[in-house]
């Protein structure tokens, strides 16, 4: 694995954990990762796998029992580096009602830039930026529980924003949203991802949205078992049943086609190119038979 | 039911009381609080009538939604209403059987119902004419001279803000649960307060377990964005007293004269 310094920005060597002494398995076991600057890195896995686990290690909820996590070069064991760490890998959770404090949008994208004693004038210009990033500024004074869950969540993204983060580390924001809240999410990250360069680590179930990702990540047990572009990854469709985890439908059915002996390859993500492809293969068959 | 608690509700705004300093607003109403418990005679309360009245009326807040604070409070004046009618000693006004009422039973039942009335109108002006975050940041900034001696100022405050964050989470929640329960053929109407009691046995419970869930969410959130309790910590909006504030304060020292002015007025006249 490549492991040019400059370019990563987060930096998982070789992490085991266990909750409590007593467990039997460990939750991660020897995990090697990392994070390249404006990347953005999709992670898979099924229940269990260990992703809340490691994402919480990766802004220093959770500290490693063996192995190091250093962020910018800073290690997470470090306590003394723990506020700078949290500060630049931001972290957003499933459930956006528990992620929010204030009763008041614009105070709660303001706790964080509070909690680090920012000045009073630079927190309300990052409260500005922040929620224009998220596109819910005209939302600044409203009641966060009157917002749908897509707009909340907005918030909550907002919330890590504020602290000028360097990383974005999501675990299944869209779990609990309805389709349109899942895509305005994604957008969002996407936007964010290309416009300002942030570096996103979602960790997600939709094969969709990590399909949108540069790289994907693959956890099993613990441990990374695969790591690539999305095609390359969702290519390898048995494998990945074998673990319990889908593959997106166009890569499903080009995968199966295939199998049935047409010329097809299995590294088909959009609808658009799978839609193209069985054109292609139809029209040659097609020719061939009218022949 | 659950959509008549507006204590603790806000009611944005931009009038003359809205504009008051939080700090203010929680002085004076512990001074209109301690003057409620002062009056003396009927003169007195209808002093105490047309400053709230005033009050009411400055804040530009429906008359309606200010008295919709009193409906949940309607049984609790009503029970202590009928133990001061009934359990004051005094003249006899009128006697059947065992139940006797006294002249001093009445007015004391009437001053009770008044005082209850004032009590919850004042405190649910302060509520609805502040935002929560500058209610708890006044209650903060007006206890951390008592950092010094142990009270954990901030810490209140930041109690009070998610639990009034949390109230209209966890009341969306109970009625999810009831029509939950309610669908699966629970019986919340009917039967002796024990049973219903018992009743409500399957609401709590799961409200509780997701109240926890729900905690333990929020503070790894709040770690995740580096709060570390009340050092060091700046605020987005800094509290600032202005001219205004001396008129507030104005306003209740010439109110707490008046209502000792009545005391003494009717203490002279001989009027209750
Ligand atoms: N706080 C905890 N205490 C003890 N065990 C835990 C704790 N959190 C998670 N676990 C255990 O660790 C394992 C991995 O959990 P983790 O939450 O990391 O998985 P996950 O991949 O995020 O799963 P999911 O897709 O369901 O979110 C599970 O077996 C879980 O029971
Ligand atoms: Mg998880």
């Amino acid at each position: 694995m490549d492991t040019n310094t400059k370019d990563t920005v987060i930096d998982v060597n070789n992490v085991e954990f266990l909750y409590e002494e007593t467990d039997t398995a460990q939750v991660l076991k020897g995990i090697t990762l990392n994070v390249r600057r404006g990347e953005f890195l999709a992670v898979l896995g099924h229940n269990g796998s260990g992703k809340s686990t490691l994402a919480k290690h990766l802004n220093a909820i959770l500290v490693p029992q063996t192995g190091n996590v250093t962020v910018e070069g800073f290690d997470t064991a470090d306590e003394n580096l723990l506020y700078k760490i949290r500060q630049r890998v931001g972290m957003v959770f499933q459930n956006p009602d528990n992620q929010l404090v204030a009763t008041i949008v614009e105070e709660d994208v303001a706790f964080a830039p509070e909690n680090l004693g920012v000045p009073q004038a630079e927190i309300k210009k990052r409260v500005e930026y922040a929620l224009d990033a998220v596109n819910m500024t005209e939302y600044k004074e409203h009641a966060p529980h009157m917002l749908s869950g897509g707009q909340k969540q907005r918030i909550a993204i907002a919330g890590i924003l504020a602290m000028k983060p360097d990383v974005l580390v999501m675990d299944e924001p869209t779990a609990m949203l309805d389709p349109v809240g899942r895509r305005e999410i994604m957008e969002t990250v996407k936007k964010l991802n290309r416009e300002e360069n942030m570096t996103v680590v979602m960790i997600t179930h939709f094969m969709e949205e990590a399909a949108e990702a540069d790289r994907v990540i693959v956890m099993d047990h613990g441990k990374s078992i695969m790591e690539g572009a999305p095609k390359e990854v969702f290519s390898r469709v048995e494998e990945l049943k074998k673990i319990g985890l889908d593959v997106p439908q166009t890569t499903e059915l080009c995968f199966l086609l295939k199998k049935s002996g047409l010329d097809f390859d299995a590294n088909i993500l959009t609808i658009d190119e799978c839609v193209n492809k069985v054109m292609s293969v139809y029209n040659s068959k097609g020719g061939a038979t009218n022949d | 039911m659950l959509k008549d608690i507006t204590l603790g509700q806000y009611f944005p705004g931009k009038s003359f009381i809205h504009n008051l300093d939080p700090r203010t607003k929680i002085l004076c109403i512990v001074i209109y609080i301690t003057v409620i418990f002062l009056i003396k005679s009927f003169l007195g309360y209808a002093a105490l009538a047309i400053f709230t009245a005033l009050c009411v009326f400055s804040s530009k807040i429906p008359v309606k939604f200010v008295l919709r604070g009193l409906k949940p409070i309607m049984m609790f004046v009503a029970i202590t209403a009928l133990f001061n009618l009934f359990l004051t000693n005094g003249r006899v006004a009128w006697q059947w059987g065992f139940l006797t009422i006294t002249y001093e039973g009445i007015t004391l039942a009437i001053f009770m119902v008044l005082r209850l009335f004032f009590l919850v109108l004042g405190t649910s002006l302060l509520t609805l004419t502040t935002s929560p975050i500058a209610l708890t940041d006044g209650i903060e900034n007006l206890l951390s001279p008592l950092k010094r001696i142990g009270v954990p100022a901030h810490e209140l405050a930041m109690m009070m803000t998610i639990a009034l964050r949390f109230v209209p989470t966890l009341l969306e929640e109970t009625d999810k649960i009831i029509k939950a329960q309610t669908a699966r053929g629970a019986d919340f109407e009917s039967g002796n307060l024990i049973s219903r009691a018992k009743a409500m046995i399957p609401i709590l419970i799961p409200l509780f377990i997701s109240a926890f869930r729900r905690a333990d969410d929020l503070a790894v959130a709040m770690e995740c964005r580096c709060y570390r309790g009340g050092e060091n910590r700046t605020r987005l909006r800094a509290l600032k007293m202005s001219y205004r504030d001396g008129f507030g304060f104005g306003a209740i020292i010439l109110f707490t004269a008046i209502i000792i002015l009545t005391n003494i007025l009717s203490g002279r006249l001989g009027l209750v």
